[in-house]
């Protein structure tokens, strides 16, 4: 990532809560992200970490109780927090569109592919056959057999890959600069998810959009993604090039996932390695390092003051007391 | 809802101490279910204590004028045969309150008795009678209840024996469904095991986790039932003459209507104000005991 | 498709023969005889033993069902004692009424239901979304021949805008004249119970995914209700008027009662009156007929506008 690269999407110190019975809860505290152009961007953590609602908090579709407490969000070079709802609608499924986690019910059930299809081509001012034609091109791209004729199908025709297929055509479909991939493999078997994240990174390398991946299945993300940023309890504990992060962890965090992937253990063993401790309660936030608790590294430092981000290499930098400037850096 | 959760666990039939008293503030915190409760005591007080509140009797035929307006002898007018209207929708009170109790109970028990049975008993009795049931409360209650009438005349226990029959699959159904799941659970079956007969495990388990459904039920079903009763009896069909039915009532309205509004207008209000009521009731009842039961939010 | 016809008659032969049936035991364990009843305490020993030998009655009683089925199948319903004409005739000859007024109300309710129900998700909690709540808890409580007979006095008593009797002689709008009154009656407690079920069902599609992922696509909002959630939150609808029928007749019973309108309704209570058994036999089976073939509808409109149910039929 060099300094010539102007981001497209810039996610600066974004806090949100919601609303809940028990008092507000503190979902994305201070998030900074920055989605440069034509690159992917992986968002990983845990279930819960608020990855998924900082996606839905960029393209602005988030619940009813959820209320922003700070923070920009720049797009294209306009704050997406100042925009009125008319003026998003301009910018959803035209300049942005996403991708949802679960393809069984993102589709509408009673219209039918093409009528879906089309209907978000409802910007352009081609003609009905021009967009059918679209439609079936995209189909085409992503793996649908025999698109012509399938066009006319409704989504319980299909199954969960080729429904997320789909989706993925339809997200394509209108040339966004940006696509925001909420889970989309999550639920869907390993072959398929091969299949999937294989067909995304060829397609974004034809049409240059920008795609920040959400996920929780670090060997995916680090299949597809060029940048990382790693979340952790609403907080981004780390961010960097792929090679960064996997190569030269900088957050305890960090660390300790890769620990625990199953796919990094070499030798035959009955025990899996596990994170200690549960994530911390968002409701009454503890003072001092979030992670703190559960990290084999805490000391009285990280119970009293929040590690500010630190850098550890060219782009790359953790946001953790161990990494600051000439502490000793020991693993 | 937090707050129910710890005192009432339906799952378990347990009901923790202060539970009625939590159950009366969400009422209380219900406008139109405090508003439904009013309206219930005033016509159930006003039945039960008829004899002590009627100006009239209700079946005397008056001196004074015929399908009179309201005035301060009579406050809802005279019918066609001089008798006191307010008197004979009192009464009717009475009626309507005769038939709900003697129908529902009659529904409640014999619906008891039928859900356990099809509950417990050999799969195929339970779906011979759940076809019965979801035939019986498919058909147009009217018609049904016309050709009964026809075959044992009218007569207020005709329309019992209807209102009864019609009810009965409804509460059956209720019971049935808690007794099959309840059958094959756990503790239920480490019960068995103990030695506990099928008497126990229906007083101390089955029933207290069907009452709650079944009351909800009932109290939405007085409505239906008092209004079964009123259509019958304005048909001809029901209650004889000169026993005061709020139907009977405006049947006899109806007949004059062109001569004097009143009848018609006295009959109805009896009839509104008691259905308001159990379905205002009911349908806060139904909040606070079982919010999933609701289909709308 | 045509199994699932095939399956939809093999229910409507079955429900009717269990009504019949039904009827019959009923019939014969009443004490009695039933042709001495139908004549009245006039009747002379010959007319009721000629009326016996019609109706059949001295033969055994599963002789009796079997043949009727028989006579059935004919499209013989038997004969009406007092007037010696088929009662098919008669029944069906009172029918179009009563399809019409049941249809007339249906309409107007899902007119004005579907769309007050859709307004009332989309403004959740505004007043209008109260005060129809409360409206349509209230007219499916209050019963609808209370309903008519107001609607009666007010509009054709006492203000004489409408009329009160009949359905109408020559012209259209006679016809319809004849009908505001009693459709409403019918149909203003369902008014209220569609509104309520269109509601509950566009709040849970409002919520769902793929509304979600529309809005994600910058779809108009007009174009989210109309195209994508409404279609699907009025299928439980015509489901519930399919099943509805069953109360529909009974409100038309009483709607034709009190607006002196003909229809089966009129003649089953007159029938009642007389005890005349072929008549209320033919019309319970016609209206049984009439409850299944609205459930059959029901499905086939479903699947319509359903492609899911459609497939599986």
């Amino acid at each position: 990532m060099t300094d010539d690269d102007t981001a497209l999407l810039d996610v600066n110190g974004l806090s949100l809560d919601f609303g809940s019975p028990r008092g507000r809860v503190h979902a994305l505290r201070d998030v900074t992200v920055h989605v440069p152009k034509g690159r992917i961007v992986g968002v990983v953590g845990e279930s819960g970490c608020g990855k998924s609602t900082l996606a839905f908090a960029i393209i602005r579709l988030l619940a009813a109780n959820a209320e922003v407490t700070g923070g920009e969000i720049i797009f294209e070079s306009r704050n997406l927090l100042e925009l009125s709802e008319k003026q998003m609608r301009t910018l959803r499924g035209l300049r942005m569109s996403m991708i949802f986690q679960d393809p069984m019910t993102a589709l509408n059930p009673v219209r039918s592919i093409e009528r879906q299809m089309i209907d978000i081509q409802y910007r352009e001012t081609s003609s009905q056959a021009g967009k059918r034609r679209n439609a079936v091109e995209a189909l085409a791209r992503v793996g649908i057999p025999d698109p012509e004729n399938r066009l006319e199908a409704y989504p319980h025709h299909f199954s969960g890959g080729m429904r997320q297929r789909i989706c993925i055509a339809m997200a394509l479909l209108v040339e966004p600069a940006l696509i925001l991939a909420d889970e989309p493999t999550t639920a869907l078997d390993a072959t398929l998810e091969v299949q999937i994240i294989d067909l995304l990174q060829n397609l974004q390398k034809d049409m240059g959009c920008s795609v920040m991946f959400v996920s929780h299945h670090l060997g995916t993300v680090a299949e597809l993604c060029d940048d990382v940023v790693v979340m952790y309890a609403g907080e981004v504990v780390e961010r960097g090039t792929v090679r960064d992060i996997f190569n030269n962890p900088g957050h305890p965090y960090t660390q300790a996932l890769l620990e625990c992937d199953p796919g990094r253990i070499h030798e035959p063993t009955r025990h899996l390695p596990t994170i200690p401790g549960n994530v911390p309660d968002l409701v009454g936030l503890p003072t001092g390092c979030i992670f703190k608790d559960r990290c084999r590294h805490a000391f009285d430092r990280c119970h009293v003051e929040r590690p500010p981000h630190h850098r550890t290499g060219n782009s790359h930098t953790a946001a953790c007391h161990l990494r600051e400037e000439g502490v000793e850096t020991g693993t | 809802m937090a707050v129910s959760d710890t005192v009432h666990d339906a799952e378990a039939g347990v009901r923790g101490p202060g539970a009625l008293s939590q159950y009366w503030q969400q009422l209380r915190r219900n406008p139109l279910g405090m508003l439904g409760l009013v309206l219930v005591v005033l016509m159930v007080g006003s039945a039960i204590f008829a004899d002590l509140i009627v100006p009239y009797d209700a079946t005397q035929v008056m001196a004074g004028p015929r399908l009179a307006p309201p005035s301060w002898e009579h406050w809802m007018g005279t019918d066609q045969l001089g008798r006191d209207v307010l008197s004979r929708v009192i009464m009717g009170g009475r009626v309507a309150l005769v038939v709900a109790v003697a129908a529902l109970g009659a529904a409640l028990s014999l619906g008891l008795i039928l859900g356990l049975i099809a509950g417990f008993g050999p799969q195929w009795l339970d779906n011979g009678m759940l076809l019965i049931f979801d035939a019986v409360r498919a058909f147009p209650v009217i018609i049904f209840a016309l050709a009964v009438v026809t075959l044992l005349g009218p007569s207020l226990n005709t329309v019992v024996l209807v209102v009864a029959i019609t009810s009965i699959p409804i509460y059956a159904r209720v019971v049935r469904t808690q007794t099959q799941s309840l059958k094959n659970n756990e503790f239920i079956l480490a019960e068995r095991a103990m030695g506990a007969g099928t008497g126990r495990i229906l007083g101390v388990h089955i029933l207290p986790n069907v009452i709650g459904p079944l009351l909800i039920l009932a109290s939405m079903d007085v409505p239906l039932v008092i209004t079964l009763e009123a259509g019958l009896s304005f048909l001809g069909m029901g209650v004889r003459p000169p026993t005061p039915s709020w139907g009977t009532i405006l049947n006899d309205g109806f007949s004059y209507i062109r001569n004097s509004p009143w009848p018609v207008v006295a009959g109805g209000i009896p009839i509104i104000v008691t259905t308001l009521g159990f379905t205002f009731l009911g349908e806060a009842l139904r909040d606070i005991f079982d919010p999933k039961l609701r289909k709308d939010l | 498709m045509w199994i699932y016809i095939a399956r939809r008659l093999l229910l409507a032969v079955a429900i009717i023969v269990l009504a019949v049936t039904l009827l019959f035991v009923m019939i014969h364990s009443v004490p009695g005889d039933p042709a001495a009843i139908m004549l009245g305490p006039r009747a002379t020993p010959e007319l009721i033993a000629a009326l016996h030998e019609k109706m059949g009655l001295d033969q055994p009683l599963p002789v009796q069902i079997v043949s009727f089925f028989g006579d059935l199948l004919r499209g013989d319903m038997g004969t009406d004692v007092f007037t010696q004409r088929p009662v098919s005739r008669i029944v069906f000859g009172q029918l179009p009424y009563t399809i019409t007024l049941i249809l007339t109300a249906i309409a107007w309710a899902a007119l004005v239901g579907i769309p007050l129900g859709c307004y009332s998700a989309i403004r959740r909690n505004t007043l209008i979304d109260k005060v129809t709540g409360v409206l349509s808890v209230s007219t499916i409580a209050i019963p609808s021949f209370v309903m008519a007979l107001y609607a009666l006095l007010i509009f054709a008593v006492l203000l004489g805008w409408l009329p009160a009797i009949g359905a109408g002689e020559e012209g259209l709008w006679d016809h319809i004249s004849h009908l505001i009154l009693p459709a409403f009656a019918v149909g203003v407690g369902w008014v209220g119970y569609i509104s309520r079920i269109v509601r509950a069902s566009m709040l849970e599609i409002l919520g769902e995914n793929h509304v979600r992922m529309a809005r994600a696509y910058g779809l108009p909002e007009s174009w989210i209700v109309f195209r994508y959630a409404l279609p699907l939150a009025i299928l439980p609808t015509v489901t519930v008027l399919g099943v509805g029928m069953a109360h529909l007749l009974s409100a038309a019973v009483f709607a034709e009662v009190v607006f002196a309108r003909p229809g089966i309704g009129a003649l089953i209570v007159n029938a009642v009156d007389a005890r005349n058994y072929p008549i209320v036999m033919g019309t319970v089976l016609v209206t049984t007929g009439l409850f299944v073939i609205s459930t059959t509808i029901a499905d086939l409109i479903n699947a319509m506008l359903d492609p899911r149910v459609r497939e599986s039929l």
